[in-house]
């Protein structure tokens, strides 16, 4: 009674303020631009989670949300206005969507005092929590989504892959140049060939690439692709008749729209995926009746239940967990840009937790520390099928190699720490 | 009335041939001066910084610089991008090696080493011209930027093949890194252009630009009344390039500190800066200014007037502020061939002759 009453005071409280504090986050998205088939899609999620949380909840915890979108056509300069732009605003965390800009933003974020997550992709050292303070890459990273793609490998060539030839497509960017480090040291280690083959900017040129591969036949062929190179990569490969199930994309190149161009033949195009990538969860019933049918999606509203989307989705949700996190230890709902990085540190997430949110089996569970804010790393591997025309998760999802992974996690951080005279600490 | 040559008599030949004739344009430069030094820096924050200011003059040295060579010395260049690559990497490498060297010093070296490349470059305009000039430099832009991203050294073998600009200070005050104050990245910025201007004007005006315009205007009249186009084409592209060099250098360590080539320095930003000169106007340092301004400040403009302003999508003010500039672009290519400066001069002679104007 005693609760109802104080409750029924707050809500007549909250009625009689009209400008109430608001929970306000970024989404730097892109939807025009070379990257804008990959872009609309995960933006339409993150932006659909957060109205489904206003609508259904009243926002977090009895905070109202607000999201800024801020178009940035994947385009680093454009990223640097849009952050500047909306940082007076009091956002909580930015989720760039492009490893480009996150290089711009870690400076400038740790300088604001701001959270930075870049789930699955970004600057991989990150994961060190000591030295990257606010800024977090979990669940899974680059480096890892190298190592579970040799790992499959291993898998299915019965764990010995010595003297096969692997060749590396990937996008001529900081983006695709971050998996090289972690593939020349496991080619060392198991003993495979590596062969890079970069791709200029925007990609849709790659018929020299392709005809390396097709003079070469290297036995598999792993793709860091992003935007319109997805397709086009896809395409050219279906052209010289590679084996599709030889080609393993990282998951930025396993959507709908990269394979569905290539038709028919791209059956057995293989990607990788932290987190699920079909629409069989309770969240979409709710996501229909308070967002789709309400009239209130994002974009065209077309995009519901597709790879990209519910990685938006899913970022989102890690997003408002983080914050709920932050609500609870700062014991107060209305928290600040220091109390959301507190809550990115802290965040658990654990099966029970993403079943109450109807998201159960969704992604791994994890938690975020200070030392790790790169979670566990676990990737599944995820396989076309055009006649179904929808991605079948064919293996487990398996933790990357560690030993591996963080001699150059802390290699590369130690550079960036000794670049800025930061020493690791977590308090 | 108050704009006229009237009145300002002229004692020595220094005053016979000062930059600005008329007193009034004088006191408005003046004006311009003590606004930009003295009391915008002590308005300005994080946003109007990087969003409006700094990308405005950076591109305004780009754009002077470009304009030496194409406005004044009629050499088209489609390599500025390219160009300005060599600047931002050799501040990154002179950064990294020299940590203690001031950062002027280290900008006006990366500076002298794009001049040096540019002067490479520019070797093949002793033979080659027009079109084919052009397609020389975008060998040029498209070389460069393969370079460094296919040679480590340049990158310092970073994983991701970007460089970063750590902190640097210059009197104790950090212009470089995370931790500026926007004063401090303005003013310095502010310097280099301020002094750009004042440079490539004086050059324009002496001996060196009217030989770079004798060549532009007619080559082979140009060596017959004796101007050597070895020297001249080939100052003009170390000097365009000097400049050039300079704005990618500030365009890297001070703007955005950390780059990504093929990105930021790719073939669109040589036609980026190309549109800033042809808009703003061939053969002018005021063009320079104004066509730098038109294309840093319109989309920004347009983006805050339609997304902040309007709440339109974002998808739609991105592709309507395509449509608006590219139409702007046309409207004003057919209205005014030569660019804002051209409209800026008849302005003024519309002033001269105001309110009499018979």
């Amino acid at each position: 009674m005693k609760k109802k009453l104080l409750s029924a005071v707050i809500a007549g409280f909250m009625a009689a303020t009209p400008v109430m504090a608001e929970l306000t986050f970024s989404a730097l998205s892109y939807r025009t631009g070379a990257y804008g088939n990959n872009g609309i899609p995960f933006a339409d999620g993150y932006l659909d989670y957060f109205t489904l949380l206003q609508e259904r909840d009243g926002g977090i915890g009895g905070e109202s949300i607000k999201v800024i979108e801020c178009e940035t056509a994947y385009n680093t300069e454009k990223g640097v206005e849009c952050y500047e732009a909306t940082k007076g605003e009091g956002v909580l965390s930015y989720s760039p969507l492009s490893t480009g800009i996150t290089y711009q933003l870690i400076p400038k974020v740790t300088a604001d005092g701001i959270a930075l997550h870049t789930m699955g992709y970004g600057r991989t050292s990150a994961k060190n929590g000591q030295i990257f303070r606010n800024v977090f890459n979990f669940p899974a990273n680059y480096w890892d989504g190298a190592s579970v793609g040799i790992k499959h490998l291993l898998d299915i060539n019965g764990g010995d892959i010595k003297g096969k030839k692997i060749a590396l497509v990937y996008h001529n960017s900081a983006y695709g140049k971050e998996p090289i480090r972690t593939l020349e040291e496991l080619s060392k280690k198991h003993g495979y060939e590596l062969t890079l083959l970069p791709v200029d900017h925007p990609g849709q040129e790659q018929k020299s690439q392709w005809l390396q591969i097709r003079r070469e036949k290297p036995d598999y062929v792993l793709m860091w692709g992003w935007g319109v190179m997805n397709p086009v990569a896809i395409q050219e490969a279906v052209n010289i008749r590679y084996p599709m199930e030889n080609f393993i994309g990282v998951w930025w190149s396993g959507s709908e729209n990269d394979v569905l161009p290539a038709g028919a033949k791209a059956t057995g195009y293989k990607a990788l995926a932290f987190h699920a990538v079909n629409s069989d969860f309770p969240i979409f019933d709710d996501m229909k009746k308070y967002v789709v049918d309400a009239g209130k999606a994002a974009g065209a509203g077309d995009q519901v239940g597709t790879v990209l989307y519910n990685r938006g989705m899913y970022n989102a949700m890690l997003v408002s967990e983080a914050a709920r996190t932050a609500q609870a230890i700062a014991g107060k709902s209305n928290i600040s840009q220091a109390d959301m990085i507190k809550g990115f540190e802290a965040l658990e997430m654990t099966d029970e937790k993403m079943a109450a949110l109807g998201l159960a089996g969704f992604g791994p569970s994890f938690s975020v520390s200070c030392e790790n804010h790169g979670g566990d790393g676990m990737v599944a591997v995820a396989q076309w099928d055009a006649g179904a025309g929808k991605w079948n998760v064919v293996s487990d999802f398996q933790a990357s190699d560690m030993s591996v992974i963080q001699p150059l996690i802390d290699e590369d951080s130690g550079a960036f720490a000794a670049e800025n005279k930061l020493s690791p600490n977590c308090d | 009335m108050f704009y006229r040559e009237a009145g300002d008599f002229s004692k020595t030949y220094r005053e016979d041939s000062q930059t600005f004739p008329i007193r009034f344009d004088r006191y408005r430069y003046y004006a311009v001066l003590l606004i930009a030094f003295a009391i915008i820096p002590f308005f300005l924050n994080d946003y109007w910084v990087n969003a409006i200011f700094l990308p405005f003059l950076i591109y305004s040295i780009a754009a002077i610089g470009l304009n030496i060579l194409t406005g004044y010395c009629g050499q088209v260049s489609l390599g500025t991008g390219g160009f300005m690559a060599v600047g931002a990497y050799a501040t990154y490498k002179l950064m990294t090696s020299f940590p203690e060297v001031s950062m002027v010093v280290h900008i006006l070296l990366a500076g002298g080493i794009t001049a040096f490349v540019g002067v490479l470059f520019g070797l093949p305009s002793l033979r080659i011209k027009g079109f084919y000039l052009a397609v020389a430099t975008l060998a040029a832009q498209f070389f460069l930027v393969w370079l460094f991203n296919r040679v480590p050294w340049f990158y310092n073998n970073s994983a991701s093949g970007q460089i970063n600009s750590p902190e640097r200070t210059l009197l104790g005050v950090p212009i470089t890194g995370a931790n500026t104050e926007p004063w401090a990245v303005y003013l310095f910025c502010l310097v280099f252009v301020a002094l750009s201007a004042v440079i490539a004007r004086n050059l324009t005006r002496g001996a060196m630009g009217r030989k770079w315009m004798a060549i532009r205007d007619m080559d082979i009249a140009a060596e017959i009344i004796g101007v050597n186009p070895l020297t001249a084409k080939l100052s003009a592209f170390a000097i365009s390039s000097f400049f050039v060099g300079v704005s990618g250098a500030l365009f890297f360590s001070v703007y955005l500190g950390a780059v990504e080539v093929g990105e930021v320095f790719g073939i669109n930003k040589s036609f980026l800066v190309l549109f800033m000169i042809i808009i703003g106007g061939l053969g002018s340092i005021f063009g320079s200014f104004a066509g730098a301004a038109f294309l840093v400040l319109l989309p920004v403009l347009l983006k805050n007037v339609l997304v902040t302003g309007l709440g339109w999508p974002t998808d739609i003010a991105a592709h309507l502020e395509f449509m608006i500039v590219g139409g702007l672009i046309i409207v004003f290519l057919i209205m005014e061939p030569h660019g804002i400066a051209q409209l800026w001069r008849i302005a003024k002679e519309k002033l001269r002759l105001w309110p009499f104007p018979h």
